[in-house]
């Protein structure tokens, strides 16, 4: 720990993987998830490894810190450590290296904090394990919780964790991640879980530790653009082999493989919308696990791929200083066809029409441990038939009890919503089968969604009697036209839902939405669940059925890009109050409400810079004790004064079609939001 | 490429599906628990005295009700478990104790179970006051000695097994309900429950066909561990006096009818068997119990 810069610097490299195979034996069989993988962490560099849910990432993370599952081995290959052979060491010593060498930060902060023992002394336990005296421990667990910008560490240290919130609980395990000074950092999609806000807040504390203490980490996300944010150089992992390396800016700019080419072009970004085309997707699913792959780990999915891929196994090529791509055509990677088709007739919206769905001054009160939460507060919109609403807010914003009171599965405490012009019954007990087949809902977890015991067939026949009248024959064409529509093979009929990928369940919970050709669908968070690449697949088919059927959405998401790509107007909550709505664009672009500059400046973007990130102070107030005034004020960079903890300000309309709740006006908005051309893709 | 080839392109490396794949999920859950050495050994065990409540006296080497000079013999050659007071074979008697205990238990955990998995289901399902009600009497019915109401219930009813099933039954259908509600609570916070609202299934719909073949498996598990407890109580309630009457040669019958003789002298073989037989059974149904719990709970 008393070595400078200049040491580590001729140090051995944090991390190696050289060559390295882990296989897992399932049922006497030796499946080879990791394939040969090589790469390095230099000293104080943020290398990125980025990929889709089962490439390999995590595994590669549990081998480092020889933490495999029973089941799994290393094969072959080596790892070391700051220049020690990790796989050779004893029990003692790899007990030394864990506490001194590497340090793992995983994706569930709750679940990595023990809850029944104070955080402070679990931070100081970190310290007692090296031999601090229990006090001096204490004072070393302040200074690590000070370290990670806890304003106030001696309340947190005498809380439990589950007292904490899901960021507060994050930044505690990486001050006990750092405690030890360790050569490698170990970063596991270490904010999945956590608000687009409080996510850029940690990335922000983690690149500032970064480069304070020149950490050595081994960054793990399925979010390129987050890896943007925070790595010097990234690899692309593709079914346990890794398929490119390069610095990460090169890599976004000039990737030469085409699964990265594939990944990067089905995000949503650069402001592109449903009526600018279709979105990329890469076709196919991920081999099975452990699957026999002689030629190309890609050729399945590879547009490009020609028998030379499937035979035989791509070198790793050599291009220029750091860029490695394991394809035989890496020069013509970048000529993958791409599919931005707009030949959809996306259904024209009449807004001078009665809208199809109106929702006035609704409210919802929960009641907790004799607390009143208003969950939400006046919230009044409406959705015209074949338009898209995307609804966007922090967790506890309100956004799923409202979709849930449009449905009618929680009953609002005030307010009305009408649909064609009648007034809906509060719950779905006093609603209609008609009523019912009008709306429905695409939930965000699809294993949650559909009944595991029940087959697609059943799943699928059951919805169509119940919505609409068919059975028999009669019900099975309409399934099968249903789940052709939905590009869901016929042979799926008999599988039980365990069977399917995410991508495939979602496409049973959406065909079992339209199975009565309803109104409006609700979409809560339909692709949060998915990798980049089905997410893509899955988006397109939502806007296919919206042009077939002009069925309307209401889009609940936390990606905002994903928003902006299908939605034609946004409504922003914020602590279960309307704070603006107005078309897409025009939210997106600004000037907008200063709460939706601050999380739309918080979500890492792949094409990055453009705005310079607005910090918002402090945690998501409680819905049982909201602030005085604008609700949004405690946090708001932008506040004016006094006004703004005595006045809520009204919701009105500042231009056409756009209305904003908040006390600055819209000139000064544009005035202070000063635009930055956005980069286009 | 347009995006149908695409997509259905994606269909392909799932190939293997065939149209009985839940009839393989089902093979593999069996072929888990073949593998299981806890449930095995269990199986064997009371597969056992299952064998011998069926055979009855048929195959036991001497007739167990059979009164012989020979009384109160130590284990030898021809009485290996030796004879009681009235000079009858241990051993055939032993063999043939089995049936009344494993009619009784486990009718009594039937009626449990499906009692305990209707109020479970109801409970678990609407909440409210429904729910705080029924699971008050559950837990008031659970905080009272077994014995206690047993014998008090018995005693008013009479003795038969009938009245010892329904007895028994009753009183585990609140451990049943109380297990089962918990499970049905955390069915309830899945989406498909609410799918299936927003197409207008109705209450025992959901209950029935979307939550309880969810739950199938905690509910045989509970069943299992509950059948225990269930020859338990059934063992000491005979041994009471409140099941079977003498001279039947069920077990806790001929420890009730023997165990003073262990104070009178040395004449353990009397006692010690018939309990070696409920402890064996009872650890038999928890093996199988152990077995069920490690594959649901994968």
């Amino acid at each position: 720990m008393t070595e400078t810069v200049a040491d580590r610097q001729h140090a051995p490299h944090a991390l190696e993987l050289e060559d390295l195979d882990v296989i897992y034996r399932v049922r006497g069989k030796d499946l080879q998830v990791i394939r040969e993988v090589t790469l390095h962490v230099k000293r104080g560099e943020a290398y990125g490894l980025v990929g889709e849910s089962g490439c390999g990432k995590s595994t590669i993370a549990l081998a480092i810190v020889n933490y495999l599952p029973r089941n799994g081995r290393v094969r072959s290959g080596g790892i070391r450590i700051d220049g020690r052979d990790a796989l050779t060491l004893s029990g003692r010593e790899l007990r030394e290296l864990r506490s001194n060498a590497v340090s793992m930060v995983y994706q569930n902060p709750g679940a990595a904090l023990n809850p029944s023992i104070r955080v402070g002394k679990q931070v100081a336990e970190v310290f007692s394990i090296r031999g601090a005296s229990d006090d001096e421990a204490s004072d070393r667990a302040r200074e690590a919780l000070v370290r990670v910008q806890i304003a106030d560490p001696a309340s947190v240290m005498g809380r439990y964790p589950h007292q904490l919130s899901g960021g507060m609980q994050q930044r505690v395990v990486i001050a006990m991640a750092l405690a030890v000074d360790p050569a490698l950092l170990i970063l596991d999609e270490p904010t999945t879980g956590l608000d687009a806000t409080v996510e850029a807040e940690v990335l922000d504390l983690v690149a500032g530790l970064q480069a304070e203490l020149h950490t050595s980490v081994l960054f793990i996300s399925h979010n390129l653009g987050i890896i943007r944010k925070m790595c010097d150089r990234v690899g692309v992992l593709y079914a346990g082999s890794l398929v490119e390396e390069a610095e990460t800016a090169e890599v976004l700019a000039d990737p030469r493989h085409p699964y990265t080419v594939g990944l990067l072009r089905c995000v949503p970004r650069g402001g592109v919308r449903k009526d600018h085309g279709r979105l990329d997707t890469i076709p196919g699913f991920m081999p099975n696990v452990g699957e026999v792959l002689p030629g190309c780990v890609f050729a399945g999915r590879c547009t490009l791929a020609v028998e030379r891929c499937r035979v035989e196994a791509p070198e790793a090529h050599q291009l220029g200083d750091s860029h490695v791509s394991r394809c035989h055509f890496h020069e013509q990677a970048s000529t993958l066809p791409r599919e931005m088709r707009a030949d959809l007739a996306l259904p024209a919206v009449d807004r001078t029409a009665e809208p199809l769905l109106r929702f006035d001054e609704l409210g919802k009160v929960f009641k907790q441990q004799g607390h009143e939460v208003h969950a939400l507060v006046g919230v009044s919109a409406a959705i015209w038939s074949g338009e898209t609403l995307g609804l966007v807010g922090e967790s506890g914003s309100g956004k799923t009890t409202l979709a849930r009171s449009l449905l009618g599965i929680v009953a609002p405490t005030s307010g009305a919503v009408t649909l064609d012009g009648r007034e809906l019954a509060a719950t779905l007990k006093g609603r209609g089968s008609d009523d019912m087949r009008a709306l429905q809902i695409v939930f965000q977890n699809p294993d949650s969604a559909l009944n595991r015991r029940h087959s697609v067939g059943k799943i699928m026949r059951r919805s169509l009697k119940k919505l609409a009248g068919l059975t028999g024959s009669a019900a099975r064409t309409r399934m099968l036209e249903l789940m052709s529509s939905v590009r869901l093979a016929e042979r799926y009929v008999s599988a039980p839902p365990g069977k399917l990928s995410g991508g495939l369940k979602q496409r049973v919970a959406i065909a079992r939405a339209f199975a009565g050709d309803p109104k409006l669908v609700v979409c809560d968070e339909p692709t949060s669940a998915l990798d980049v690449s089905v997410q893509a697949a899955i988006l397109n088919l939502l806007v296919e059925l919206q042009a077939e059927k002009r069925v309307s959405y209401l889009f609940i998401s936390h990606d905002l890009g994903v928003v902006r790509y299908i939605s034609d107007r946004i409504a922003v909550l914020y602590l279960g109050r309307l704070q603006e709505i107005g078309p897409a664009d025009v939210v997106f672009e600004g000037p907008h409400h200063p709460y939706t500059e601050a999380l739309l400046s918080a979500v890492p973007t792949i094409d990055g810079g453009g705005r310079d990130r607005i910090r918002l102070d402090g945690e998501i107030p409680s819905a049982a004790d909201p602030p005085s005034g604008c609700v949004f004020h405690t946090r708001c960079p932008r506040k004016v004064g006094p006004i703004c903890e005595e006045q809520e300000p009204p919701l009105v309309d500042v231009e056409q079609a756009h209305a904003m709740r908040c006390h600055i006006p819209l000139e000064e908005l544009r005035r202070l939001q000063v635009k930055e051309p956005e980069a286009v893709a | 490429m347009s995006a149908m080839t695409d997509d259905a392109a994606g269909f392909e490396p799932d190939a293997g599906l065939v149209p009985s794949e839940a009839k393989i999920a089902r093979r593999e859950m069996v072929g888990q628990l073949l593998r299981s050495k806890t449930f095995i050994i269990g199986n064997v065990i009371v597969g056992f005295w299952v064998f011998w409540a069926l055979a009855g006296s048929s195959l036991t080497p001497h007739d167990p009700l059979e009164q012989t000079p020979a009384i109160l013999q130590a284990p030898n050659t021809t009485y290996w478990f030796g004879t009681d007071q009235f000079g009858r074979d241990i051993l055939s008697r032993v063999l043939a104790g089995a049936t009344t205990v494993l009619t009784v238990a486990p009718l009594a955990t039937l009626l449990a179970i499906v009692c305990g998995t209707a109020i479970g289901l109801i409970t678990g399902y609407f909440g409210g006051i429904a729910d705080e009600t029924i699971s008050r009497i559950v837990d008031a019915v659970l905080a009272l000695p077994l014995v206690v109401i047993a014998v008090t219930v018995l005693t008013a009813l009479g003795t038969s097994n009938m009245a010892l099933i329904v007895v028994i039954g009753l009183i585990f259908t609140s451990p049943v309900a109380r297990t089962v509600r918990a499970t049905v609570l955390g069915e309830r916070r899945l989406d498909y429950v609410q799918a299936a609202q927003l197409r207008g299934e109705r209450a025992p719909y959901i209950m029935s066909v979307e939550i309880l073949p969810n739950i199938a498996g905690p509910i045989v598990v509970e069943g299992t561990v509950r059948l225990g407890y269930a020859i338990f109580a059934v063992a000491g309630l005979t041994f009471l006096g409140f099941g079977v009457q003498p001279p039947s040669p069920d077990w806790s019958l001929q420890i009730s009818e023997n165990y003073t003789l262990l104070t009178a002298g040395t004449y353990w073989w009397t006692v010690l068997f018939a309990g070696l037989a409920i402890a064996t059974l009872v650890i038999g149904v928890n093996l199988v119990a152990d077995g069920l719990q490690q594959v649901v709970d994968q």
